[in-house]
């Protein structure tokens, strides 16, 4: 064993007593932030999980980021005559090209795509009348990027294949309207095409606002009503690699000049929040082991203290400075150590403990377990800390005796 | 003959308001296997003296020749350097670490040059203990030890990495005349027997008859008249 690390020891087991306290400082510390850290970080993926499971990881619309050009603004008129008032050109709205389009996507790795028509439509029945969005379909698509087939209760997205006058809503609608599968009600689009559609299927997502305006149709049939041939203005996609979201919807609105919205852009303001919520809560889990570096900071320092004429010793017997600062800064390291490793130990029985913890949140039926992230990321975070603390709160100490100069001790001693 | 420990027109002064001169210009060279005495009021430098000898200490000026090598360009490390390989000190008190066995406290300096592994630097300082007659305590801890038995320690952990020079302030001024007896020799034996240097300060005039060589200090200077009482 290195001679610097036996002094260490011998210090550091010399004084138990303080040495424990400090020690404890740590271990709590570590075990500490694991747990909140852990069960922060836990219910954060929670979240983004079913941000990213009920919405779709990109959604490609009709829009564009910047106004198309005018005619006009082409002819580069701008600079002598200013034309005013211009009158935009009237163009059919929707994904121009989507074929194409679709088939550039679909070559894609990784990805599924369904291509959607989506417009409002006024349903009635029974001299009732609810504005809807009513969303054209490709049934087997559509089954590939949305969760919507899993919620289902009654039918099923597929029955739209078999009848084309067919129409799935959701539960929330039927109760409203007080009716069941296979019930017919009248469709009436903005642009007044109106048509009878029968109840084919019923889902439940437990989103009230979903299940009470949101409805599907077969495509081509959403492509009549709203009068829209062979047109659509979304493509849903989702990845296989949800945080892959934001470049790959950078590539395809280069490749197809339309607008993607990954869901990282969607939800940015709600993933702000996040960050400053994991800011705050790393800020609070730290401070406690920056409290926990005091203690070992204190200890050392009553070392140093005590110690003075050790050192000295050391020194006259030609230990260097470097070798003294050495000594203390193996001291933070071993308390630094052995306290991270039972702050591991602990952080982790008290996320086991965590783990079983039921609770009813309000708005959900379901009792549910606290989330728990057992991730590789947060121990190691835990232990760099901790050490970083340990390390830095020996440094002084550490500085201070590597300064002792022997010559001074043995005045005073003589 | 060269000298393996010289001194020329050493100076130390300790900076401050009203500034203090311990070392006042002394020269002196020391050969091989001397057995050397400091002798003085109390007082007079002679500590001061021995820590400028000892590169403990740096001189406020003149030089320090420690085996042919002038140290006044070296820095901390260096000197802490010379101190491991060629010097050896015992103290007034025995300075020994409380916390730590007799054969731990011996093998530290062995230790730390790191020329012997773990227990050929065991078995060199159970040997230099059997000299010194203190191979017995080698287990225990210092404060189990008598006073006698402390110094002898000492002077075992001083010669643990064969030094040149043993350097020894007031050694038996802390014991009763029969162990002080017992160390003298000893000291007396390293010097004649070992051929290691030995430059002992004392106030013990019996200590001093037994040295080859005597050097009085007076008010930091050298003063070949001062006789002891
Ligand atoms: N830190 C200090 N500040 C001021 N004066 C000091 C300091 N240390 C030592 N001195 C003075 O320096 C002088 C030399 O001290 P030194 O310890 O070398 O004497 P000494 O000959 O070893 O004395 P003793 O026989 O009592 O051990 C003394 O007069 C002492 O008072
Ligand atoms: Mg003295």
């Amino acid at each position: 064993m290195r001679i610097q690390l036996q002094v260490a020891l011998t210090h550091l087991t010399g004084r138990r007593r303080q040495t424990l306290v400090s020690l404890t400082g740590v271990v709590l510390g570590v075990a500490f932030f694991l747990a909140v850290s852990s069960l922060m970080r836990g219910s954060e993926q929670d979240f983004i999980k079913r941000l990213v499971d009920n919405s779709p990881h990109i959604t490609v619309s009709d829009e564009v980021r910047r106004p198309r050009t005018q005619p006009a603004e082409r002819r580069g008129i701008d600079g002598a005559v200013k034309i005013r008032n211009l009158k935009p050109q009237t163009e059919t709205r929707g994904i121009r090209g989507y074929r194409e389009k679709l088939a550039l996507i679909e070559a894609a790795p990784g990805l599924r795509v369904a291509p959607v028509l989506v417009g409002s439509a006024v349903l009635t029945f029974a001299g009732r009348e609810e504005g809807v969005t009513l969303s054209g379909i490709v049934p087997k698509t559509m089954k590939t990027v949305s969760t919507i087939q899993d919620k289902m209760i009654a039918g099923s997205l597929d029955a739209l294949d078999v009848n084309p006058n067919g129409i799935v809503i959701g539960t929330g609608l039927a109760e409203k309207f007080n009716l069941g599968l296979g019930r017919n009600l009248t469709v009436v689009a903005a642009s007044g095409a109106s048509r009878a559609m029968k109840v084919v299927g019923l889902f439940r997502t437990g989103n009230a606002s979903v299940d009470e305006t949101q409805t599907f149709t077969l495509l081509k049939r959403a492509q009549v009503l709203f009068e829209r041939p062979n047109r659509v203005n979304r493509f849903l996609i989702q990845l296989d690699d949800a945080y892959a979201a934001r470049a790959v919807a950078h590539r395809i609105e280069d490749a197809t000049g339309d607008k993607s919205v990954s869901w990282v852009e969607a939800s940015e303001d709600i993933l702000s929040v996040l960050v400053v919520r994991n800011i705050i809560m790393y800020s609070v889990v730290a401070a406690i082991l920056v409290v926990a570096s005091f203690g070992i900071y204190n200890t050392l320092s009553t070392i140093v203290l005590e110690k003075t004429h050790d050192i000295a010793i050391l020194k006259s017997m030609g230990f260097h400075a470097r070798d003294v600062r050495l000594i203390f800064l193996f001291e933070g390291v071993i308390i630094g150590l052995i306290g991270s490793l039972f702050g591991l130990a602990m952080g982790a029985g008290l996320m086991h403990v965590l783990s079983l913890v039921q609770i009813k949140p309000p708005g959900v039926s379901e009792k549910v377990f606290l989330p728990i992230w057992w991730g590789a990321q947060q121990f190691a975070l835990a232990t760099a800390f901790a050490m970083t603390s340990c390390i830095l709160a020996a440094w002084l100490p550490a500085r201070r005796a590597g300064r002792v100069h022997p010559v001074e001790i043995l005045r005073g001693a003589a | 003959m060269s000298a393996v420990l010289r001194a020329e027109n050493l100076v130390r002064i300790l900076p401050g308001e009203v500034p203090v001169t311990l070392v006042n210009d002394i020269s002196l060279a020391i050969e091989r296997g001397e057995f050397i005495c400091i002798m003085g009021p109390s007082g007079s430098g002679k500590s001061s003296l021995l820590y400028l000898l000892g590169l403990l200490d740096v001189p406020t000026s003149g030089q320090v020749w420690l085996d042919g090598e002038e140290t006044s360009r070296y820095g901390e490390d260096d000197l802490a350097n010379r101190r491991l390989e060629k010097l050896g000190f015992v103290f007034q008190f025995h300075f020994l670490l409380a916390e730590f066995t007799v054969i731990d406290n011996v093998t530290l300096p062995i230790r730390r040059l790191g020329r012997l592994n773990a227990s050929a630097a065991r078995a060199r300082g159970l040997e230099l203990l059997d000299r010194l007659g203190v191979v017995e305590q080698s287990a225990k801890y210092p404060h189990q030890l008598s006073g006698g038995q402390r110094q002898r320690v000492a002077i075992a952990r001083a010669l643990a990495n064969d030094p040149l020079i043993l350097l020894a302030d007031e050694p038996t001024g802390n014991l009763d005349s029969a162990s002080g007896g017992t160390v003298r020799q000893i000291l007396k034996d390293l010097a004649h027997e070992m051929g290691k240097t030995v430059v002992a300060v004392t106030h013990d005039a019996s200590f001093a008859a037994a040295a080859d060589r005597r050097i009085g200090i007076v008010d930091g200077k050298i003063d070949a008249d001062w006789r002891p009482g």
